[in-house]
């Protein structure tokens, strides 16, 4: 059996980002099948920290993770950095902020 | 009671809808046509500008295809946050097109609007009375920044447009909405169950959004007495159970409890089903009313006057030195107008263009960089200057190494700047206490 390095991107079909309001960033991660949303959660790669340390932010910055059995779903959200529309804003819908998670290691991870 | 069907033809009205979808779902007899057209997601230009989000052509091209249907079934049709914004010039604009479709048409019904525009003097009582609070902009809402402020609307829960609809008029241009009230205030004002008609809301609120294929495009919910069920109304589209589950985390923070004026959602105990190939069901949306009644405020101030200069770099040794040398000229800028009344900034497309302070990534691969030079300033003489300075600065800086002394960035434009115009910033986006759900939303009517 070969063991490779998983991301996150081998386990879930959706990895998106988008504003919840203009002060806000979520993140949303929706996974094929019940099998690759356990092994995601089992693998606890997707944390507070973890998500901060991604996007290089303040662990605060993070304003909640919800953990979604019901959707096989993982939500996270974050402060903007800057408001939407505000000087130096790069992404007004908030929607091409998601490409870091898809490469997010996942440790544990089989072929 | 007997089940109630709403047909949501886009997710933004202007962004489009498919013929074959709005006759397939026009089949399903809808008792209504619900679509919101706004959001505070492009930006805050549209309130503070009054200009439409989307060209008159798309406006009038969709509302005509819409009152031509609405009117052929005898159902009404509500419009949430007309315009983009759902200030009152959005309101009016949309009102005036309506009109003409009417007069083009040969077509008679009631017209009625409703305004969401807040009077400042409103909001600093409200201030005083300590009636005002933060919502997630992570600073307080004071007397002074009202004073700053150019345009202010409230979001209107389901109640002024019910009211509207109790009047019966046919076709509703609301102003500023919340986006599932907009598409609930028909069912829950014909007496459904106003949890699962707010939830079917949030759903239906961007269309085909929420089916798959997605797309800006027709989705049909219908609710009874303990369930809705959502069915596309393209052919070519499904609602399967994760589609419609993935759209229920969209756009919001919290996925199991939404607060809306005067109530919050439940949304824990929701059960999804496939019920067949293209529907799905869902129950166990509950709605919790709330004692008192808060709605959000949307306001923007004019931040001042911008203009850009768009940029090319294709040279690897000004690519190398490209941060120290955005910093000279910007620091040189600074020097040379003597003057804190502007904002420079860089986007460095090939670099962190998109993700900003977020980019994860820090050393540059790509063979070639984009620029966007971002100049914010008291007035748009002085924009105008400040980027013209900074572009003509970066075409000619010499550095230590350069090969290529005729020119360091690639110019696609003549003029090389473009003047944008206002630049407008969110200044409120607080809740404010109401003594009335009604209270900040007049109405009025017109016989057409």
């Amino acid at each position: 059996m070969t063991t490779s390095k998983k991301r996150l991107r081998d386990y879930a079909n959706i990895i998106r980002s988008k504003n919840a309001g203009p002060y806000r960033l979520t993140f949303d991660i929706l996974f094929r099948d019940e099998a690759n949303f356990r092994a995601v959660c089992k693998s606890e790669a997707i944390t507070r920290d973890s998500i901060a340390r991604l996007y290089g932010v303040p662990p605060d910055q993070i304003t909640s993770l919800f953990v979604i059995p019901t959707g096989r779903a993982i939500k996270v959200t974050m402060r903007r950095q800057i408001g939407e529309g505000d000087f130096g804003d790069s992404d007004i819908y908030g929607c091409q902020q998601h490409a870091p998670l898809l490469d997010l290691p996942i440790p544990g991870g089989e072929a | 009671m007997a089940s109630i069907t709403v047909l949501t033809p886009t997710g933004t009205l202007g962004y489009g809808f498919g013929a074959e979808a709005l006759d397939g779902g026009m089949r399903l007899k809808p008792d209504v046509i619900a679509v919101d057209a706004g959001s505070t997601d492009p930006g805050p230009h549209y309130l503070g500008s009054g200009e439409p989000l989307v060209s008159r052509f798309s406006m009038k091209k969709e509302l005509s295809d819409l009152i031509r249907v609405g009117r052929r079934a005898r159902i009404p049709l509500v419009v949430g946050s007309a315009g983009g914004s759902g200030c009152r010039r959005h309101v009016d604009w949309t009102v005036d097109i309506v009109r003409e479709i009417a007069r083009e048409q040969g077509l008679r019904f009631k017209l009625g609007w409703i305004y969401a525009d807040v009077n400042p003097a409103r909001v600093k009582a409200a201030i005083a009375q300590s009636e005002v609070r933060d919502f997630e902009a992570g600073f307080a809402l004071t007397e002074e920044i009202i004073d700053e402020t150019v345009a202010l609307v409230a979001q209107m829960g389901h109640e002024p447009i019910a009211a509207a609809l109790d009047q019966g008029a046919d076709v509703i241009i609301g102003g500023r909405a919340c986006d599932d009230a907009a598409i609930a205030a028909f069912p829950i004002a014909r007496g459904a169950d106003p949890g699962l008609s707010m939830h079917m809301g949030k759903i239906l609120e961007c269309g085909a959004f929420s089916a798959e294929p997605f797309g800006m495009d027709v989705m049909v919910g219908i609710v009874s007495d303990d369930h809705f069920l959502l069915e596309p109304g393209s052919s070519n589209r499904r609602a399967s159970v994760t589609s419609v589950a993935a759209h229920t985390l969209y756009e919001r923070e919290d996925p199991l409890l939404q607060a809306g004026p005067g109530h919050s959602m439940d949304l824990s105990q929701c059960q999804f089903e496939q019920v067949s190939e293209r529907r799905v069901k869902v129950s166990g949306s509950r709605f919790i009313k709330s004692d008192e009644y808060w709605v959000k405020l949307e306001g923007v101030r004019l931040a001042g006057y911008r203009s850009v200069s768009i940029a090319g770099i294709r040279c690897p040794t000004m690519i190398a030195r490209i941060d120290e040398i955005l910093r000279d000229v910007q620091d040189e800028a600074t020097r040379y107008f003597a003057s804190n009344q502007f904002e420079i900034g860089f986007h460095v497309y090939g670099r962190d263009g998109v993700m900003g302070k977020l980019e994860p990534q820090r050393t540059i691969t790509s063979h070639e960089l984009g620029l966007v030079i971002d100049v914010v300033a008291a007035n748009q003489e002085l924009a105008h200057a400040v980027a013209h300075h900074v572009s003509g600065n970066l075409l000619h800086y010499h550095f230590p190494g350069q090969f290529n002394t005729s020119g360091n960035v690639a110019f696609p434009y003549s003029p090389s700047e473009i003047d944008v115009g206002p630049n407008f910033r969110f200044s409120a986006y607080h809740l404010m206490k109401l003594q009335s759900p009604l209270e900040l939303f007049p109405m009025h009517f017109e016989e057409l």
